[in-house]
């Protein structure tokens, strides 16, 4: 074979794993990122619609409900709240009053059902999510405050 | 006292370093014999040094020093040593201490173990260690220094996270580090090549072994990792994509793709720029993880506390490392003479397209990874990539991989006919496809996903057994001829335990009162109560599980929930029962009202293959060095 076409065969075979690879890359991050809200940004209907996506903030006191394996609770940003419910068992670290991330898809009678949630690993730590919130909810109460 | 001389130690390795990278390096350059000659005394000095800190801040912690501020973060009087001991690099500022320490070892073993080596070479991969190492301790000592003095001293520690309080602490991390910090030598060899011009079928060899081992160290690290979050973080997992996990995990990729590109660069003369490139890669991977794993950008399981100072610094050094030599290589690359030449279809070919493969992999990984930082840092939300995306992207990009691995050691150098390699191939072929229709069809229900895994898993294994029967008629094959086939039989193993866990495991979170019974994959597990039970640090409620199977024995597991004195976190100590072909797994999850738990009970066949496999591919790695050929042949190099 002619070297120039084995350089094309070569090059070719490349640019073509490589835009397979990113074709792949593309669809599979198109339907799997899910975007970080706080409870205000539910409230004003900046959630997205049809997708999953993830809610940071603090597990309201005094809001966690048993009911069978299923849990209720409330994540709040200290403005506004949002009815969970989470169906399995919750990670150790998970507490009323401390910071955790729920991802949640759908919605039913008001309450979102998470399919996943996460809490930190050290319980001097609060996840950068949940903090992001409560500043957040902070800024806008002290902006409309008087 | 002791902290200050571990301190003090500390500082005169700096010095020596400086000295280890300079020094032998212009020597070198300007073929000054007495320069180049400081290269093995000075990383001797410099492994004392580190020796010596490294035992001062483990006697702290032995003694229980709580005027030291790491010890008092990350122990407590009543932390069991063989804790106190692994609590050495529990921390952020001890585990780098353990990074440099190790990095100085393997640079001690290339000076011990190169006396074959020409002398300027040697000087020259030390020299780059030297540097590699002053860069990192000048990172400890200005922004992490683990000696750092608490006045006034603490009564108690604060203590280590319960998630470390486990055996598992005390061998993944080093393991780990050991695998990571082992790339800069192969790193170390690339530079050094590049510095002398000579990037030769010699440079391949030399560098060989010590990239396989390197490999070896970071396969066993990340299986052990991932057994250890499998039991010890109570979720029944054994990967989870979490960024840590693939900053570990990307330099495995590359350093796959390396350690296969040397053998094409020793044998052939070929690859030899590419193959610099991924040592390069490999070790700035190494680094890049080390930042994020470090620096507090991600949240992680490994994440524990942040200093924006510290990101900066890696971030800094990672841009030295990598913009410095790939300046270099622009500038050395044209002048490296093309290898021999290859045919469409060779053995050359293929490696490369495995090569390409696992290069685009590591890139889709690198993507998902940062992908989120990009978005965050450009202010533009924050968004979560989850594993369905590496999931998505990771299986079409592995799977071609696989089927090729197969093949490859059929292909001959230069020209292999296809025509041949398939005749020799329908045996394995036929048989993956029986295992691929069959299997999952056994196992419980066939999906594309679980037959693609059987197929692949039994088409590796079979062709690797065929090929080595075929060779044993001939002659005894050298060790690496096995390095390599158990390798590969090592990542068929691996397919096969991820391929049943994937396709066939069942998870059941239930409410359970005593005297319940529950079924999960034709096990039944009947809860007899939970008790209060004391421990040397710790009070747990421990359940009682008996788990039968039809007819047969019963079995007792017994899972905790644990409350460390030291801190309000609780823990779940998941109860496995372990076998060759499945693990059932009981943990509990929180007490409901009255007698009554929330329950987690698994049903996972087939799930130690996965460490088995990763073993078995450590080992292949182990043969693959031990063969006499290196040794024999680099004596040969030597001479004039």
């Amino acid at each position: 074979m002619k070297r120039w076409k084995k350089r094309a065969a070569i090059i070719g075979g490349g640019l073509a794993a490589v835009g397979i690879a990113a074709a792949l890359v593309l669809n599979a991050l198109n339907s799997n990122i899910a975007l970080y809200v706080t409870p205000s940004d539910v409230f004003a209907g900046k959630a997205p619609k049809n997708q999953a996506f993830r809610i940071g903030g603090l597990v309201k006191e005094g809001s966690l409900r048993r009911d069978n394996i299923t849990v209720h609770f409330v994540m709040t940003d200290m403005v506004k709240d949002i009815p969970v419910a989470y169906t399995g068992i919750l990670p150790d670290l998970f507490k009323e009053g401390k910071g955790a991330v729920v991802q949640v898809k759908t919605n039913t009678n008001g309450e979102y059902i998470a399919t996943e949630v996460l809490a930190k690993h050290d319980e001097n730590y609060m996840p950068p999510e949940a903090k992001d919130a409560l500043d957040k909810a902070q800024k806008t109460k002290g902006a409309s405050a008087p | 006292m002791i902290p200050e001389l571990g301190h003090f130690a500390l500082i005169l390795a700096l010095c020596v370093c400086l000295l280890q990278g300079i020094l032998p390096v212009l020597g070198a350059h300007n073929g000054r014999r007495e320069w180049t000659a400081l290269a093995r005394p000075a990383a001797q000095a410099s492994f004392l040094m580190l020796a010596a800190s490294f035992v001062a801040l483990a006697w702290s912690f032995y003694v229980n020093d709580f005027s030291v501020q790491y010890v008092a973060a990350h122990s407590n009087a009543q932390l069991p040593t063989l804790f106190r001991f692994g609590a050495v690099w529990g921390g952020h500022e001890g585990s780098l201490l353990l990074w440099v320490f190790m990095l100085s070892a393997w640079t001690v073993a290339v000076a011990q173990f190169s006396r074959t080596l020409d002398d300027t070479m040697v000087a020259r991969v030390i020299g780059v260690l030297g540097l590699v190492t002053s860069g990192l301790l000048l990172f400890i000592l200005f922004t992490s220094n683990p000696f750092d003095r608490l006045l006034p001293a603490a009564e108690n520690g604060r203590d280590l996270n319960p998630l470390l309080q486990d055996p598992g602490l005390i061998f993944h991390p080093p393991m780990l580090y050991m695998g990571y910090v082992g790339f800069a030598v192969a790193f170390a060899f690339a530079i050094a090549a590049l510095l002398s011009g000579r990037l030769d079928a010699a440079w391949a060899r030399w560098s060989r072994p010590w990239t396989t081992a390197a490999w070896v160290f970071l396969t066993l690290g990340i299986a052990l990792g991932s057994w250890w979050a499998y039991y010890e973080l109570g979720w029944g997992g054994w990967w989870f994509w979490d960024p840590v996990e693939n900053a570990s995990f990307m330099p495995w990729l590359i350093g796959t793709a390396l350690i296969h590109s040397l053998a094409v660069t020793e044998k052939r003369g070929t690859f030899k720029s590419w193959t610099v490139l991924l040592a390069i890669g490999a070790f700035s991977l190494s680094l890049l993880g080390t930042f994020l794993v470090r620096s507090g950008v991600l949240t992680s399981v490994h994440a524990f506390a942040t200093d924006p100072r510290r990101g900066i610094f890696i971030l800094v050094l990672l841009f030295l490392v990598v913009g410095s030599s790939l300046l270099l290589f622009a500038w050395r690359a044209p002048k490296v003479a093309l290898g021999g030449s290859f045919a469409l279809m060779s053995r050359e070919s293929l490696l490369l397209t495995g090569n390409v493969l696992l290069v685009v992999a590591c890139a889709s990984v690198l993507l998902g990874t940062l992908y989120p930082l990009f978005i965050d840092a450009l202010k533009l939300g924050k968004i979560s990539v989850g594993a369905p995306y590496f999931n998505a992207v990771f299986v079409p990009i592995m799977a071609p991989v696989m089927f090729l691995l197969a093949a490859v050691p059929l292909a001959r150098w230069k020209n292999t006919d296809i025509k041949e390699i398939a005749l020799r191939m329908w045996i394995p072929g036929a048989l993956a496809l029986v295992a691929g229709a069959l299997i999952p069809y056994l196992m419980g229900g066939w999906t594309v996903m679980t037959a693609l895994g059987s197929a692949l898993s039994v088409w590796i294994a079979a062709s690797g057994v065929i090929q080595v029967a075929r060779r044993l008629k001939s002659s005894m094959p050298p060790a690496s001829f096995w390095g390599m086939h158990l390798g590969h039989f090592g990542i068929a193993v691996f397919a096969f335990g991820v391929t049943m866990v994937g396709g066939f495991q069942e998870e059941q979170d239930v409410r359970m009162e005593p005297g319940e019974t529950v079924s999960v994959g034709g096990y039944q597990f009947k809860m007899i109560g939970v008790k209060d039970v004391t421990g040397p640090n710790y009070a747990a409620a421990r359940g009682e599980f008996e788990v039968t199977k039809g007819a047969g024995a019963a079995k007792i597991l017994e899972p905790e929930k644990r409350n460390y004195f030291s801190s309000t976190m609780p823990m779940t100590e998941a109860a496995i029962d372990a076998g060759s072909t499945r693990d059932v797994y009981v943990s509990l999850g929180e007490p409901l009202e009255g007698k009554a738990w929330a329950v987690r009970v698994y049903f996972k066949p087939f799930v130690d293959w996965i460490w088995g496999g990763c073993v078995l591919m450590a080992l292949g790695g182990l043969f693959a060095m031990s063969d006499r050929r290196y040794r024999l042949r680099v004596k040969e190099a030597v001479k004039p």
